[in-house]
């Protein structure tokens, strides 16, 4: 089929060449979301299309985006801020001679391009990709440096023990923490340490369904070649197109489908990591063990800070017999998380995926529901055949019984396509003076509904406190479930038009959402991580103690802080 | 934070606008506006909710059915036996609130007020922001309780525009009424016992309807946070167990915010007056009965002025405990589940408790009579009695007060298109029950003498002189609160005899503390509450202030006596407890003979004309100053029994007395926090 398990992309062999070749960028946009030759635009008649060939949406025209962008944002096709082409003159690079030698006797590939250097000194959180919109850049790499194997990463490592300089690993650069911003303050050389070259599937164990597989690759890479072998991970992050295994493990990532196969921390079963003491990892590969607490969970969540992942071994399955994409339409998100939570206590091993979000643009109208409470899921079932059609019946089965109605397959895969592409739909905002992020927390399932509430109209007043001229998008979606809890995820944006500083404004609204978050319950990220935009909340989070572990952690494994990046801590 | 007192925190009344909403009364149908179509919008449309459905999810909660198997375990009873007790609180206390009923309410108000009162003055731009408020947040309406009338005039103005019906919490004497009970409960009135000690399924059932209320916000909440009607009309101790009911559906992120609507009723003239000072001699308050609410039908031939009610500006929760709270402290408990206040939560409801009391005050209005009052008071009792003050007089030194009543930022009701002469004779016409004017001189009416055999005897005639001066004392609390806060440093100035700052500072904290029962401190606050006095003392010319001096100024003399004089009665009533307590032959006293021994003590004293003041013979009195002796650490509870008992600590009761006449400066006293919930 042409959809493979949740993925609306039409990826052609020929796109995975280009992204084992060295330079990256050429494909990837350098200040924006994703290819570069897909994008969102309005065309001459005013349209909005999406361009390109890689998407399903791709060369599609939507004529209804135009009245939801200009309505919603009070946004005008007139008042343009477009991108700077490039940037301005990137600082030189600090470099530091004896290392530089060094490595250039491993052989190993590196760069002192500015461009190279630039491309791997942000994630995309709003005020990085609007400073490179404006050609503004801070303080980048002053190297990159492409190990292919894990014993090169044990060479550079050495290396920069040697000669102290500062390593920042980077693996797809779709991180919304911070965490890929070089600390301005440091003075030692910054070595990126990219490792998109290490991306080859080591082996598969068919007996015990588990894969090796190097942890520079990229999400949908690696589901394709397991794909090959007719197996898949089942791991989906909405960033899968792009991010690496070796990110998933560093900040304790999640798919939508980990109702079945699990998170990150689910699906490992051994890690390799090289750091400034040595090389970690475990010395079998038994599925579970009771030997002190589990040093996977060191390097779960460390990102960064400890050393580079290099190679991981995980849990594969076979490739479901049959999918089926499904929605429901629930008349207001009240009844719809009612529901969710219910479907989740009676079904626990087909209900693939979901997401549920009030007003969600593509259905506005439906059978008599007030169009402003209205609130969908879609939902994707995985599995036999026949189990997946059972499965399904008993869903719309507990839909009914909280006022849902099925509204169609077609509903739920556009919802899931969108998923890849409401990235790209920041950067048309960021065309028309409109700036905007997602963010997300886990809650107790008894706090969702008030989080919602609070945190949007939180959102809202602080806007207008802030004097944003225009009513915000204060929106918010559950996007996993678990047995007590539930994801939630909150999408805010603006019309800045007569601010002076539009991206100080987002930040005091973000930062206020995330205390609004804290108090209501919420944890301070689901799976994106602390990097160093929520670093000052840790201490809070895991108590003093926690702290002091972690630290205690850092100090014996990096006493030289070489791997620098000075997130979490 | 500064500790500057500002001219502009003061309130600004220019141009606001209120309406006597009997006007249009007295000019179109009382059955129309009874019938007027009623289309409120509540907080976010909630849907209405029958007293069925509310009653349903409280007894359906997970709170109260962990209580209800808390206390099945506890006792040995069965957990349905535990329910059913649940429900029969419940049903006990409910409200039934029902525009039917509002209307007939409605009806019958119009006509009582038109009669009782020659206007309802309502300020607009209160109503039009409470309006806007209930919208946007659940609200809570929070009057100030000096009458019976209180009870549903504020149901009356928001029926008259348009403003969702409050339910309203109720004392549980109420719903005992005949009729008049079941009246009340239909119109919204909820009713809570009085003494509810540790009667946990109590106290899980009342929280959680209170809450669920809030939550809902179907309809705006309306209590009185001083607990009490005020008998002495001066602002009471806020009560802080209802308040932390109300405010907990916020700190646990159940809403975004709860608004808070302080709101002041002002009377001219109360219809209980001749009731309150009974009850503060030990005349107990009559049960409330429907028998004895028609007897009273007597005061519906009398004229009882104007009435005020000011909206005040409503307050959001959310920032009033901006940095305050922690809200993550409820993250680790299922919010359901009962749970302690920590301490900070304590002393956040206690601080916005007492706010929203101060902001009442402000909102207050006071009349050219309670302003008389104050001033009848400084004479000796014998002067108002026999010889009478002289008109010319009084007139002239009332008015001197209005001017220092502005400029301490008062708001008067003072007609102004009338000669000040009329204000005040019309002033007096309408007192005639307390004070008659005869030959150019003011008298202070005494009760009838009760047809008796044999003549009255020296107490009966204290009583007699006691009733009629704690009535007038009762008009003068309605401005205390306007003169409190320069009378303190006055007679610190006067008391310490000292001009630093820093010394007037600490004598002008203790006596926050020591009074702190009588008048309404916001806690942690005595630094603003100083710099305020100081500012106030020296914009109407009765102190110097320095860097480091605070002297009296030359033209001050007029200002300070007042104010000194006007704080006398006070400090004469505690020294005279402080002697009583001193000279009580045993170390250990109970409750019950406190009161009676203390009056007797007093009443010969007056008698023997060592005492000047008759409000030492005030129940109300009595009690604040045990509790302030407890508070101080003077006296200290033995057994909390039926039989309250108390033990003595005389050495301190002593010291307390000598810093208060200033014999030994005051060291700052540790005082207990009285901030229980």
């Amino acid at each position: 089929s042409a959809f493979t398990s949740g993925v609306s992309l039409e990826s052609s062999p020929n796109t995975m060449e280009h992204i084992k070749c060295p330079i990256l960028q050429e494909i990837m946009k350098w200040n924006g979301w994703g290819y570069v030759d897909s994008k969102f635009q309005f065309n001459k008649k005013g349209q909005a299309e999406f361009t390109g060939k890689r998407y399903r949406l791709s060369g599609m025209v939507m004529p209804a985006l135009k009245e939801w962008f200009e309505s919603t944002f009070g946004a005008s096709l007139q008042h343009k801020t477009p991108a700077i082409p490039n940037s301005s003159a990137v600082q030189p690079p600090i470099l530091n001679e004896a290392f530089v030698e060094d490595l250039k006797s491993t052989g190993i590939p590196f760069s002192q391009d500015a461009e190279d250097r630039v491309f791997r000194a942000h994630g995309h959180c709003l005020h990085e990709i609007f400073a490179l919109r404006e050609g503004k850049v801070g303080r980048v790499p002053d190297m990159v440096v492409w190990p292919s194997n894990h014993n090169d990463v044990v060479k550079i490592v050495e290396l920069a023990c040697k000669h102290n300089v500062c390593l920042i690993p980077y693996g797809g650069g779709t991180s919304v923490s911070s965490a890929l911003e070089c600390p301005p303050e440091e003075t030692r050389t910054i070595v990126s340490v990219d490792t998109s070259q290490m991306n080859r599937i080591l082996w598969i164990d068919e007996k015990n369904l588990t894969a090796h597989v190097e942890a520079g690759i990229v999400g949908q890479e690696l589901e394709r070649l397991l794909n090959e072998s007719g197996y898949c991970t089942g791991h989906e992050p909405d960033s899968m197109e792009f991010s690496s295994l070796g990110g998933w493990v560093a900040t304790r990532a999640s798919g939508m489908k980990k109702n079945i196969y699990g998170n990150i921390e689910d699906l490992v079963v051994h890690i390799r990591m090289v750091t400034p003491q040595g090389v970690i990892e475990k010395s079998c590969q038994g599925p579970r063990m009771s030997t002190g607490p589990d040093i996977h969970h060191f390097i779960l969540g460390s990102e960064g800070t400890l050393g580079v992942v290099t190679e991981v071994t995980m849990k594969i399955r076979p490739m479901p017999e049959y999918q089926k994409y499904g929605s429901v339409v629930f008349p207001n998100f009240e009844q719809g998380v009612a529901c969710l939570r219910e479907v989740l206590t009676l079904i626990t091993n087909v209900f693939a995926g979901h997401a549920l979000k009030p007003q969600k643009f593509y259905i506005t109208k439906f059978k008599g529901f007030d169009p402003n409470r209205l609130c969908v899921a879609t939902l994707l079932f995985e599995g036999d055949r026949e189990r997946v059609l059972q499965h399904e019946k008993q869903v719309y089965d507990i839909a009914a019984k909280f006022g849902g109605l099925a509204a169609g397959e077609d509903n739920g895969q556009r919802g899931y396509m969108l998923t890849f592409v409401i990235a790209y739909l920041r950067d048309l905002g960021m065309d028309y003076y409109v700036i905007g992020e997602s963010f997300e927390t886990s809650v107790p399932w008894d706090r969702v509904l008030d989080i919602c509430r609070n945190v949007k109209e939180r959102i809202i007043r602080e806007c207008k406190e802030r004097g944003v001229q225009f009513p915000p998008l204060s929106t918010c979606r559950v996007t996993q479930t678990y047995d007590a809890g539930a994801c939630v995820y909150f999408y805010f944006a603006f019309n800045y038009r007569g601010l002076s500083d539009p991206v100080h404004v987002y930040e005091q609204v973000e930062h206020a959402a995330r205390d609004e978050i804290l108090a209501n319950g919420g944890s301070l990220s689901h799976h994106h991580g602390v990097g160093k935009l929520r670093k000052e909340w840790m201490r809070e989070t895991v108590s003093r103690v926690g702290m002091g572990m972690l630290k205690s952690v850092k100090d014996y494994v990096d006493p030289g802080n070489i791997f620098g990046n000075r997130n979490l801590l | 934070m500064t500790n500057t007192y500002r001219e502009s925190d003061r309130l600004c009344l220019e141009n606001e606008e209120f309406v006597d909403i009997l006007e249009e009364r007295r000019h179109s149908s009382d059955l129309g506006h009874a019938f007027r179509t009623f289309s409120p919008h509540p907080y976010k449309g909630a849907p209405p909710c029958s007293a069925g459905e509310l009653s349903k999810t409280v007894l359906d909660s997970q709170h109260l059915r962990y209580v209800t198997k808390e206390i099945a375990t506890e006792t040995g009873a069965s957990v349905d036996e535990v329910k059913d007790d649940a429900r029969v609180i419940l049903e006990e206390m409910s409200q039934n609130l029902q525009l039917g009923f509002i209307r007939l309410m409605g009806y019958t108000l119009t006509k009582v007020f038109k009669r009782l009162f020659t206007s309802i003055y309502v300020n607009m731009e209160g109503l039009s922001m409470l309006q806007q408020a209930v919208q946007d947040s659940p609200v809570i309406l929070m009057p100030n309780h000096r009458s019976y009338v209180d009870f549903l005039i504020i149901s009356y103005v928001l029926f008259t525009y348009d403003i969702p019906i409050p339910v309203i919490a109720a004392g549980i004497p109420l719903a005992g009424m005949k009729i008049v009970g079941e009246i009340l409960r239909r119109s919204g009135a909820f009713f809570i016992r009085r003494a509810i000690g540790s009667d946990k399924l109590y106290w899980a059932v009342l929280s959680e309807y209170v809450r669920t209320i809030v939550r809902m916000g179907f309809a705006p909440l309306e209590f009185y946070v001083e607990g009490l009607r005020s008998r002495t009309l001066k602002s009471l101790t806020p009560k802080l167990g209802m308040m932390h009911m109300v405010l907990e559906p916020y700190f646990k992120g159940e809403v975004y915010d709860i608004t808070l609507v302080p709101i002041s009723i002002s009377y001219d003239r109360v219809l209980e007056e001749s009731l309150l000072a009974h009850e503060l001699l030990g005349v107990p308050k009559p049960k409330e009965s429907t028998t004895g609410l028609l007897k009273a039908s007597r005061v519906l031939q009398e004229n009882y002025g104007s009435m005020h009610v000011n909206f005040g500006r409503p307050v959001s929760v959310r920032q009033l405990c901006q940095g305050k709270i922690n809200r993550c402290q409820y993250n680790l408990i299922p919010r359901d589940l009962p749970q302690g206040p920590s301490a900070e939560v304590q002393a956040c409801v206690s601080w916005i408790a007492h706010l929203v009391v101060r902001l009442q005050e402000q909102g207050s209005f006071i009349s050219p009579w309670s302003l008389m009052a104050c001033l009848f008071l400084q004479a000796p009792a014998s002067a108002l009695t026999e010889q009478g003050l002289p008109w010319q007089q009084l007139t002239e030194k009332t008015l001197w007060l209005k001017k220092l009543a502005l400029s301490f930022g008062a708001r008067l009701h003072w007609p102004g298109q009338t000669p000040d002469a009329d204000v005040l004779s019309s002033t007096i016409a309408l007192h005639r029950s307390v004070i008659y004017r005869k030959s150019g001189r003011v008298f202070l009416l005494l009760e009838d003498e009760p047809a008796r055999k044999r003549p009255i005897s020296a107490v009966d005639g204290v009583n007699r002189t006691a009733a009629a001066v704690l009535m007038l004392a009762s008009y003068r609390n309605q401005s205390l609160h306007v003169f409190i806060r320069p009378a303190l440093l006055a007679t610190a100035v006067r008391i310490t005899k000292s001009t630093r700052r820093d010394e007037l500072f600490v004598f002008f904290c203790f006596l926050q503390d020591i009074f702190s029962n009588e008048f309404i401190f916001i806690p942690g606050k005595s630094s603003q509450d100083f710099e305020e006095a100081c500012f106030l003392l020296k914009e109407c010319g009765g102190i110097c202030v320095g860097q480091e001096e605070v002297t009296e100024a030359e033209a001050g003399l007029e200002v300070l006596s007042f104010l000194c004089a006007l704080l006398q009665p006070f400090i004469d009533s505690y020294q005279v407890i402080f002697s009583f307590l001193y000279e009580l032959e045993a170390h250990v006293f109970s409750e019950k003979e406190f009161v009676p021994a203390v009056r007797s003590f007093a009443t010969k004293l007056i008698l023997s004309g060592d005492l000047h003041t008759y409000e030492a013979l005030s129940s109300d009195t009595q009690k604040n100053i045990l509790s302030a002796v407890r508070r101080l650490g003077a006296v200290t509870k033995l057994r909390v029994s039926e039989q309250n008992e108390y033990k003595v600590n005389k050495g301190a009761v002593r010291q307390i007395e000598n810093i208060l006449s200033g014999k030994i400066p005051p060291q700052m006293l540790q005082t207990a926090p009285d901030a229980r919930l």
